[in-house]
């Protein structure tokens, strides 16, 4: 439990993040790997997790009808993956999957929505770390959708 | 086109006369990419070396069709071949893309501010390039690259839109297997093949291995590309006044005298096109201008 409690601290997303909220986070925390290829998260299913990358290469990816799966971003060490699992209806929106061997801490989404009920602070406090990481995407994905290098240019 | 050899054997001094294109033979032609293609010139006549600061650009002729600005994508330290680096997208570039190897251009040129690359000394180097904008800063890594040791960490990180429109893809393998630069590209969207990275070009600032403090950075692209970029670096904690952009706006003299390429107080074809970020930023956002 320790150890959980120290990659949660080394890790960027926690930066600043109070002493005390990690004693009630660590208890939602548990390793993962996922090896090259394999899918870690598919459009539909319930969201009741999200993920701290510590190594590899993750890449987000949606089901087009006659394209085939389209990359939309890749993630990588020190990214979030997934942030569905806190906003209703908690289905994930897109496909994950592991271009590289990745291992992450997962964070169980429905032990953490309890605890952030029972503690606004807490709430609070994750609540503006994932709001700074969908500002960021949606400004990314804004200037994806200029299509900058394009002839419209 | 034939060669004229009337015109060949003037022993015109075209350095005196910035508004008269000197023969240049195509020696080569390569498709770089589905529209982007790169043309290898060498000079005909009495000239026999064009000799260029990295970042510089040249007003190319196509005779019978018009002139454009092309920055100059080749080595600065190979002066007897000229290379140019462009998207065939306007009636001129078209016309470039049809021509092959001995047919002839008008080159007038070099023209414009180079990239600082002697200020970069003993700084990390860090190159931001979006689409085509890697043409223009590929002679200011030529440079860094033949003169590493007097640089600290050397970084490129390269924006495309898919992984077919990446540039000069066999020189960024042999850079990308150097252990003393790091070459991180990135597309905007790819399909599901693809190993590499997807997401905008300014992703990649916040994991790039240099020390913002001791950091010059180079940014050439398309120019909401280069202010969020420069936005992206300076958040990072690069100095603004270590921040340099390469501009681009219509140019028809390419000598600061008819005033097409105006941008604010400045003549981009003269005070540029390589700008200090602190000097521009103000400007990049005003709707006049």
């Amino acid at each position: 439990m320790e150890d959980l409690k120290n990659i949660l601290a080394e890790h960027q997303f926690f930066n600043g993040f109070n002493e005390e909220y990690f004693a009630l986070i660590v208890g939602c925390a548990s390793n993962v790997r996922v090896d090259t290829g394999k899918m870690i998260l598919r459009e539909g299913e319930q969201a009741n997790q999200f993920y701290l990358i510590r190594s590899g290469k993750v890449s987000i990816q949606l089901m087009t009808p006659n394209k085939g799966p389209v990359i939309i971003q890749t993630l990588h060490e020190g990214d979030i993956l997934g942030w569905s699992w806190l906003v209703p209806p908690f289905t994930w929106h897109f496909d994950a999957k592991a271009i590289e061997l990745t291992r992450m801490i997962a964070l169980d989404g429905k032990c953490l929505r309890a605890k952030c009920e029972n503690d606004h602070d807490l709430g609070y406090e994750l609540l503006k770390r994932f709001a700074d990481i969908m500002t960021k995407r949606l400004e990314s994905t804004r200037l994806q959708l200029l299509d900058i290098y394009g002839d419209r240019s | 086109m034939a060669t004229d050899p009337e015109l060949l054997s003037l022993k015109v001094d075209y350095k005196r006369n910035p508004m008269l294109p000197w023969p240049f033979q195509i020696r080569r032609v390569k498709h770089e990419t589905e529209d982007t293609f790169t043309v290898e010139l060498q000079p005909l006549g009495a000239l026999e070396e064009f000799a260029f600061q990295p970042g510089q650009f040249n007003m190319v002729y196509v005779f019978g069709v018009g002139e454009i600005p092309i920055s100059i994508s080749g080595d600065p330290a190979k002066p007897r071949i000229l290379v140019h680096t462009t998207r065939a997208v306007g009636t001129v570039t078209k016309a470039m893309d049809k021509m092959r190897r001995g047919d002839i251009l008008g080159i007038r040129g070099p023209y414009g501010t180079p990239w600082p690359v002697e200020q970069a000394h003993g700084l990390d180097v860090v190159f931001v390039a979006g689409g085509i904008g890697l043409a223009p800063l590929r002679p200011a890594l030529y440079e860094v690259v033949a003169h590493r040791e007097q640089y600290g960490k050397v970084v490129l990180l390269y924006g495309t839109r898919t992984p077919s429109d990446v540039l000069f893809r066999q020189e960024l393998e042999n850079w990308r297997a150097r252990f003393d630069l790091e070459i991180y590209v990135t597309v905007d969207r790819a399909m599901s093949g693809w190993r590499g990275n997807v997401g905008v070009v300014t992703n990649l600032i916040s994991r790039a291995p240099f020390d913002p403090r001791n950091t010059i950075a180079f940014v050439c692209g398309p120019e909401i590309m280069m202010r969020f970029t420069a936005m992206e670096l300076h958040k990072r904690g690069v100095d603004i006044e270590h921040i340099f952009v390469s501009m681009e706006r219509n140019m028809k003299c390419a000598i600061g005298l008819c005033g097409h390429c105006q941008f604010g107080s400045y003549f981009v074809c003269k005070d540029g096109p390589v700008f200090q970020y602190g000097k521009i930023k103000d400007m990049l956002v005003k709707w006049e201008i």
